[in-house]
């Protein structure tokens, strides 16, 4: 006769089972998947045919060190990533202050906020694409009747230019979402640290340097790093309003690996650019969890 | 004097509120009035922001398509269909095996326990890019290119991470007591996650299952790779090829843009608190 098991074997056995499911899944839809990218990206394998072929050792690697067109779509991504979560932050800390100050309105203002946040990316995309249309957007009649601009515009024909206008439809869509985490944060700050901070005669200045900003550093870090490894990753926005363009003024990196593998049909390189997707990726997540993931959290 | 200083503040605050409102409104309102013009309107010079003629034409030919519609939005009632189906099922296949894996996680004694939360946190991080290329190679062996269900069964790869922490955090800050009850009355594991955590847990699971179906309903890029044609094709694929090859079909993209926003935004806005207190639950989407 088999022994009954102890409790605590019984919880290692129920967890197991319990956690099977989605340890499959997870292995078999990501983890997996990574593995065979790297391998991929060791071979010349084309969309043609896709099945690995070639070995070409660190061909695909070596090529894109070299290639202009990498690098430029590594600035760009950069670019993109600091200016675009730069600015949610600040603005999104901003907005989040407000709100906290209670102003009249301020809850019609944070269920605004939900809007841009609910509004699906390719919709806002498509929005903003519109505004910037050069005959008849938004943003030339409004600049042309306010006689900012003498003639109506071709927004999205200069490079630089383009970048910075998908950077603002960015962050419509994501400043909502770090205001909402940001004042989220606020709310539990208790009012006697802030009372008390008063009642010594500290400036508004002092209190924001001294007591909130301090207080907020998990929160923000939380979406810095949420908001960094989104935004190096930007594609779905790029490919409504400019799609990459003009003259590749906008191709990030993953937007450079989609040409790679689907529009050239190389799935052997694109399978390197993902790569070192993944690893950047990677070290972000080692970021989070190193500063900002707590065990205890979890018992 | 003080009362004074006290109303200035009151009034420059709501001063600051002005731009931003306009901000947030300003493309909405463009949107939602491109929607109800005509394109003879749209396309007027000099250019008008409100529409001489509002009709709701751009609706009906995307919901009741006469002749002379384009493709794309003779088609874009079936994609709805699709992001529909491919959203909920999604959703749903995700809570049933998060709610299990995240109740193990939150309860039970388990070796390596830390271990693999981390790597569920390191998981969701993975970008869609990164995984493309080795499920779409698997997905046409399979046969299963273009088809509801390489959507919803590779959505899993970005809503189970996120949705097993996200209710670990909720089944953890439910009092242990009741189970503990419920398990020395003989209650079987899964009964009494199903019979009592789960209940408790209700809104941890209602805000969890709004965010899976916000980040399907959302989703584009793996759209965009496996589906072709209508037989799988979700809103936002069809959305982007309204700006497609041919001429930009700016009425239809609005009114299409309108429709495929009014879910999640309906959604987000009546269950508003389960979105603010999800945020600071530490779920994330951007």
């Amino acid at each position: 006769m088999r022994k009954p098991l102890t409790l605590l074997q019984q919880e290692t056995r129920d967890g197991l089972w319990m956690l099977l499911p989605a340890i499959i899944v997870i292995a078999v839809i990501s983890l997996l998947p990574v593995l065979f990218t790297f391998v991929l990206s060791f071979t010349d394998t084309p969309l043609s045919n896709p099945m690995p072929q070639n070995f070409v050792a660190l061909d695909n690697y070596l090529h894109f060190l070299k290639n202009a067109d990498f690098w430029s779509s590594i600035w760009r991504t950069l670019y993109f990533t600091t200016v675009s979560v730069g600015l949610e932050l600040l603005l999104g800390l901003g907005i989040a202050l407000l709100i906290h100050a209670k102003p009249l309105g301020w809850q019609f203002l944070r269920a605004s906020l939900i809007i841009p946040w609910a509004v699906p990316t390719i919709v806002n995309g498509a929005i903003w694409r519109w505004i910037y249309n050069a005959d008849f957007g938004a943003l030339n009649v409004v600049l042309f009747s306010l006689g900012f601009i003498e003639k109506y515009q071709a927004w999205l024909t200069k490079p630089f230019l383009a970048m910075n206008l998908v950077i603002v439809a960015d962050i419509w869509h994501s400043v909502p979402f770090i205001a909402l985490i940001l004042q989220a944060a606020l709310a539990t700050i208790p009012v006697e640290l802030e009372e008390a901070a008063m009642m010594d005669g500290a400036t508004v200045w002092q209190r924001f340097a001294r007591i909130r900003l301090p207080l907020l550093r998990p929160a923000i870090l939380v979406a810095l790093v949420v908001r960094t490894v989104e935004a190096f990753r930007v594609f779905d926005i790029i490919y409504v309003i400019t799609q990459g363009g003009p003259a590749f003024g906008t191709v990030t990196i993953s937007y450079l690996t989609y040409l790679e593998s689907f529009t050239y049909g190389h799935l052997g390189s694109g399978s390197a650019l993902s790569f070192l997707i993944s690893a950047f990726t990677l070290v972000m997540a080692l970021i989070y969890i190193r500063f900002l993931y707590r065990p205890e959290a979890l018992r | 004097m003080k009362f004074n200083r006290k109303m200035f503040a009151k009034v420059w605050l709501l001063l600051a509120m002005i731009p931003i409102l306009f901000f947030i409104y300003a493309p909405v309102a463009w949107l939602v009035t491109s929607s109800i013009s005509t394109r003879a309107d749209l396309l007027a010079l000099p250019p008008h922001l409100f529409p001489a003629n509002p009709t709701l034409k751009n609706y009906t030919d995307i919901l009741m398509p006469g002749t002379g519609v384009s493709e794309v939005a003779r088609t874009f009632k079936v994609t709805l269909v699709n992001s529909l189906i491919v959203s909920l099922t999604t959703t749903f296949i995700c809570l049933l095996i998060a709610s299990l894996a995240a109740y193990a996680l939150a309860r039970l004694r388990l070796r390596y326990k830390n271990q693999f939360v981390i790597g569920i946190l390191s998981v969701r991080m993975i970008p869609e890019i990164s995984l493309v290329i080795p499920l779409f190679i698997v997905a046409a062996r399979l046969g299963w290119l273009d088809r509801p269900i390489v959507l919803i069964v590779t959505y899993l790869s970005f809503s189970l991470p996120f949705a097993i922490w996200m209710l670990t955090t909720f089944f953890e800050s439910i009092p242990v007591e009741l189970e503990d009850a419920a398990l020395i009355d003989g209650s079987s594991r899964l009964n009494t996650l199903f019979q009592i955590i789960l209940p408790l847990a209700a809104p941890g699971i209602v805000s969890t299952a709004l965010f899976i179906f916000l980040l399907a309903w959302d989703e584009f890029f793996f759209a965009l790779i496996f589906t072709s044609t209508i037989a799988a094709k979700t809103v936002p694929v069809a959305i982007a090829e309204f700006t497609g090859r041919y001429a930009v079909d700016i009425t239809a993209m609005m009114a299409g843009g309108v429709l495929a926003a009014l879910p999640p935004v309906i959604l987000a806005l009546i269950f508003q608190r389960y979105i603010v207190s999800g945020l600071s639950a530490g779920a994330v989407k951007g």
